[in-house]
C-alpha cells in the first residue's frame, strides 16, 4: 500500500524547516538506511533517512521550499509494483489545517461543574482530651522527635554542617551524637549540593535521612537536588524510587541577619509539587510534625524558624504523638473574621486577634501548619462562617502563599465573602540589615490589625 | 620556572590492552567467554543506536543522546559488575544498560515520548538518566554510603562526560566519597565534547584523572575504545571498592562518533577529518579483530549475530509501538499517578476535578 513519507520533526522544539535537498527522485528505490533529502531547520541541516523500503511514486514537496510544517506530507512511497497514483494511506491528520477544528458549542465553554461539597472544618484533636502536657522549647521539642524517631527505626540519620560534634549550628541536635554515634549522626563537608544529594542517594538506598541546612538560605545551593532529584524521582520512575526524606533547618528572617540570611522560602517549595512542606508554629506542632515528617514516604521540606527555637510551650508527653500533613489548627473561634497564617507568622495573628478581642472584633486564627498538602477545608469552613479573612506571613508579597489563599477562597467561596481578602506580608525588598529597617521590612501586628478592620470595614 | 609554586605533575599512561589491529599488546591470560559476551552487546548497542537514530529522523522518537564510539567504554565497565551492584547514568550509556539486560522495547517506548518505559522494574538497580548534568554524581555517592550504613558490599558506578567534571556536583560527589569511603566507581567517558566545547576548552588539568587525586581518591586514564582494557582497570577499580570501601575515578579517553544528541549538528563545529580518524580506532572492530583470531568467529558466524541482532530490533520496535498504540489510550488522571506515595486530599481532588471535566466535554 503506498504510504506518505512526512516532514520530520528532526527535534523537539521543530515546527517547520526548510527541504533543503532531494537525493531521489520519483521512481526510484529507497531501502531502509537510504539518506533521500537533507532537511534544514534553524540549529542544523540533518539527512532524512528512509525507515520503509519502497518507490518514490511522487515527490510533493520541492527542494528549497521553505516553512514546511512538520508532518506535512512530502512525498509518496510506493510498494514495489505499485501504481504513481496509487491513493496513499493517510497519517497525516494531525497536519490537517486548525480551521477545521469544531467550533466548540456554547455550552463547552463552561463545563458544568458539579457543585463543590460544602468543606467541613478538621476539629478533630491532636491528642486525647486530658493528656498530661510537658513544657518544652521548640528546640527540644525537634530533638526528642528526631531522636524518638532514630529510636525506633534504625534506617534514620541525621547529616548538616556541625551536627555532630558542636551538636549543631543553633542546638537542635544536642547530644544526639553521644546516643547515636558518628554513624548515624554525620558532620559533613561545607558542601550543601554535596550532602543534599548524598542524602537524596542514601534514600535512594533504602535510609531515611533527615538533611540539616544551617539555614534554608543555603539550601539555594543544593536546590537543583531537591526539586530535580528529591521531589521528581518518585514520578518519573513509576513509583518505584522514592526520597524518603526530610530537609530541615531555619527559614526566614531571625534578627539582624541581613538579606542573605533572612528569605521566607515557604512560597517556593510550596509551589513544588512531589515535596510536602511544613512550616509549625508550636512546640507540640514542631514535635508531632516533625515525628510524621520523618516517617513520610516522601520528601519533605520542614521549615523552622531561629526565633521560635527558644519559645517554650505545651507538648503532649505521650509515648509517641504524631500530627497528620494536612490538618491545619484553629487557635481562637471567632465569628467576625477569619486570620490564617503559618510559622511565625501565627506570632502577629494571635496577637492582632488579642488586641482585636479588647475592641469588640471575634477573629478566627486558623494555623495552617503544612502548606503542602493545605487543608483547605478548614480555611474554607471558616472563611464561610466569618466572611472575612486575612492572610498573614512575613515571605515576599508577590506570588506568597496568602496570594494562593486567595484565589483559592474566591474560586470556592466568593459567595460569602464581605470584603476582598487582604494579604498581610513583608515588603518586597530584600531584608534590610539596619534595625530599623528590618522592623519596617517584616509584617507587623499593626499592620494585621489595620488589615482586619478593613475588611470589618471598622 | 618557579621557586615555590610546584605545578600538576599527573603522570597518567593511558592503560592499552588491545592494539587497533585486534592484538593483544602483552600476553594477558584473557576471558575470551567474557569478551564474546561484550562484543555481542556491543555490536547490538551499535545497531540499536543507529536504529533509534532512523526513528528519530522519521519522527518516530524524540530528542536522544547516540552513544556511537563509546561502546567499549560503557559496556568493558558495566560488565565488571554484579546485578546487585548500582549503575546510576547520565542519559548516554544505553549500551551499559543493553549489558545490565535493559529491554529494548522499554527504551524505545521512553524515547517515544512515554514516562511508562521509564518505569522502573522493582528492585532494580539502574537508576534511570539523568539530564541535569552531574547532579547524578552526589546521589551515587549516597547510595554506595548508604549499602555500606546497611552492610551491604555491592558498589555502585557512576558515569558521567568530561563536560560534567566542570560542574560542583562532580567535586562534591568525589570529595565526598573519599570522605564518606563511599563504594563508588566513577567513570568518565571523555568523548572530547561537551557539545561544541572540546575537552581543552574544559579545564586547564592535562588530564580528568588528576583531579581525583586533588580528593584523595585513586584515579586511571585508559583507552576509552578497549573494551579489554578497560574491563582490567574497571576490575581493579570495583575490586578496591568493595573489599575497602574505597572509591576510584576511571577515566576512559574515547570519541563522540556521532551528534551530541539529535537536536545538535557537529558539522558546524568540528572537523569531520577529526572523526575520520577515530573511525580507524573503533571499539567494536577491534574485539571482532581479536574474536577471529582467538575464537570460532568467522564471516557466516558474524552475518548470523548481525541478523539475530536486526531481528531483535525488529522486535522490540514492533513491540514498542504496539505498546505506544495503547498507552494512547491512557486516561489523563495518569498524569497525577505517583507524584507522592500516597495521594495527598489536594491531589485527589486535583484528579476529580480533572475527570469530572473530561467526563462533561465527552457527554
Amino acid at each position: 500500500m503506498a504510504t506518505e513519507i512526512l516532514m520530520p520533526a528532526l527535534s523537539p522544539t521543530m515546527e517547520e524547516g526548510t527541504l533543503a535537498k532531494w537525493l531521489v527522485k520519483e521512481g526510484d528505490t529507497v531501502a531502509s538506511g537510504d539518506i533521500m533529502a537533507e532537511i534544514e531547520t534553524d540549529k542544523a541541516t540533518m539527512e532524512f533517512e528512509a525507515v520503509d523500503e519502497g518507490v518514490i511514486g511522487k515527490i510533493l514537496i520541492e527542494e528549497g521550499t521553505e516553512g514546511v510544517k512538520v508532518n506535512t506530507p512530502i512525498a509518496v512511497l510506493l510498494e514495489e509494483g505499485e501504481d504513481a497514483d496509487a491513493v496513499p494511506e493517510s497519517k497525516s491528520e494531525e497536519a490537517a489545517p486548525a480551521a477545521e477544528e469544531e467550533t466548540p458549542k456554547e455550552e463547552d465553554k463552561a463545563p458544568a461543574r458539579a457543585a463543590d461539597p460544602v468543606p467541613s472544618a478538621n476539629v478533630e484533636p491532636d491528642y486525647p482530651e486530658g493528656t498530661e502536657m510537658k513544657t518544652q522549647t521548640v528546640r527540644e521539642a525537634l530533638r526528642d522527635a528526631m531522636a524518638e524517631e532514630m529510636r525506633r527505626d534504625d534506617s534514620v540519620f541525621l547529616m548538616g554542617e556541625e551536627v555532630a560534634e558542636y551538636q549543631g549550628a543553633y542546638k537542635i541536635s544536642q547530644g544526639m551524637l553521644d546516643e547515636f554515634g558518628g554513624k548515624r549522626v554525620i558532620d559533613t563537608p561545607i558542601t550543601e549540593h554535596g550532602f543534599a544529594g548524598v542524602a537524596v542517594g542514601a534514600s535512594f538506598g533504602g535510609l531515611r535521612p533527615i538533611v540539616e541546612f544551617m539555614t534554608f538560605n543555603f539550601a539555594m545551593q543544593a536546590i537543583d537536588q531537591i526539586i530535580n532529584s528529591a521531589a521528581k524521582t518518585l514520578y518519573m520512575s513509576g513509583g518505584q524510587m522514592g526520597a524518603p526524606m526530610v530537609f530541615r533547618g531555619p527559614n526566614g528572617a531571625a534578627a539582624r541577619v541581613g538579606a542573605q540570611h533572612s528569605h521566607d522560602y515557604a512560597a517556593w517549595y510550596a509551589q513544588v509539587p512531589g515535596l510536602k512542606v511544613v512550616m509549625p508554629y508550636s512546640a507540640a506542632d514542631y514535635k508531632g510534625l516533625m515525628k510524621t515528617a520523618i516517617r513520610d514516604p516522601n520528601p519533605v521540606i520542614f521549615l523552622e524558624n531561629e526565633i521560635l527555637y527558644g519559645r517554650s510551650g505545651d507538648v503532649p508527653d505521650l509515648e509517641d504523638f504524631t500530627i497528620p500533613f494536612g490538618k491545619a489548627r484553629i487557635w481562637r473561634e471567632g465569628d467576625d473574621v477569619t486570620i490564617v497564617s503559618f510559622g511565625i507568622g501565627m506570632q502577629y495573628a494571635l496577637e492582632a486577634a488579642d488586641k482585636l478581642a479588647e475592641e469588640g472584633i471575634s477573629a478566627e486564627v486558623v494555623d495552617l501548619r503544612t502548606l503542602r498538602p493545605i487543608d483547605y477545608d478548614t480555611l474554607l469552613a471558616s472563611v464561610m462562617k466569618t466572611n472575612r479573612c486575612v492572610t498573614v506571613e512575613e515571605g515576599f508579597p508577590v506570588a506568597s502563599i496568602g496570594n494562593h489563599l486567595s484565589a483559592t477562597i474566591m474560586e470556592k467561596a466568593f459567595d460569602y465573602l464581605d470584603a476582598p481578602v487582604i494579604n498581610c506580608t513583608g515588603k518586597d525588598v530584600p531584608m534590610p540589615y539596619a534595625a530599623n529597617l528590618e522592623k519596617h521590612a517584616l509584617v507587623t501586628t499593626d499592620e494585621v490589625i489595620e488589615a482586619v478592620k478593613q475588611v470589618t470595614y471598622r | 620556572m618557579t621557586a615555590y609554586l610546584s605545578w600538576p605533575d599527573p603522570k597518567f599512561e593511558p592503560h592499552e590492552a588491545l592494539a587497533p589491529d585486534g592484538t593483544l599488546l602483552e600476553d594477558d591470560e584473557i576471558d575470551i567467554g567474557t569478551l564474546e559476551q561484550i562484543y555481542k552487546t556491543m555490536l547490538c548497542a551499535r545497531r540499536f543506536d543507529e536504529r533509534l537514530l532512523k526513528l528519530q529522523r522519521q519522527g518516530a522518537l524524540g530528542t536522544f543522546a547516540p552513544i556511537k564510539g563509546q561502546e567499549a567504554a560503557q559496556i568493558g565497565a558495566a560488565a565488571c559488575l554484579r546485578e546487585d551492584d548500582w549503575l546510576v547514568p547520565s542519559f548516554r550509556e544505553t549500551g551499559a544498560a543493553l549489558w545490565r539486560g535493559a529491554d529494548m522495547a522499554d527504551l524505545l517506548v521512553t524515547l517515544a515520548g512515554w514516562n511508562a518505559g521509564n518505569d522502573l522494574p522493582e528492585g532494580a538497580r539502574t537508576l534511570p538518566d539523568t539530564v541535569p548534568v552531574a547532579s547524578q554524581l552526589p546521589i551515587a555517592a549516597g547510595i554506595a554510603h548508604a549499602g555500606r550504613l546497611r552492610g551491604e558490599d555491592a558498589i555502585v558506578m557512576a558515569c558521567f562526560g568530561d563536560g560534567a567534571t566542570s560542574e560542583g556536583d562532580f567535586h562534591e560527589a568525589l570529595n565526598f566519597a573519599g570522605v564518606l569511603e563511599a563504594p563508588v566507581v566513577f567513570l568518565c567517558q571523555n568523548n572530547g565534547w561537551a557539545i561544541s566545547t572540546p575537552r581543552a576548552r574544559q579545564t586547564a588539568s592535562q588530564t580528568l584523572a588528576q583531579k581525583a587525586h586533588a580528593y584523595g581518591i585513586p584515579a586511571a586514564q585508559v583507552d576509552g575504545n578497549d573494551a579489554l582494557a578497560v574491563m582490567q582497570v574497571t576490575q581493579e577499580a570495583v575490586a578496591l571498592a568493595r573489599d575497602k570501601g574505597q572509591p576510584a575515578m576511571i577515566e576512559a579517553l574515547t570519541y563522540r562518533m556521532e551528534v551530541h544528541t539529535t537536536a545538535d549538528d557537529p558539522t558546524r563545529y568540528r572537523d569531520e577529518g577529526e572523526v575520520e580518524e577515530w573511525q580507524d580506532r573503533d571499539p567494536i572492530e577491534r574485539v571482532r579483530k581479536l574474536l577471529v583470531a582467538r575464537s570460532q568467529l568467522d564471516d557466516a558466524m558474524q552475518e548470523a549475530l548481525e541478523e539475530e541482532i536486526r531481528d531483535r530490533i525488529d522486535a522490540a520496535w514492533k513491540e514498542a509501538k504496539d505498546r505506544i498504540s495503547r498507552l494512547e489510550e491512557t486516561p489523563g488522571t495518569a498524569m497525577f499517578d505517583h507524584i507522592f506515595a500516597e495521594p495527598t486530599a489536594p491531589l485527589r481532588r486535583q484528579r476529580k476535578e480533572f475527570s469530572d471535566q473530561e467526563e462533561a466535554a465527552n457527554d
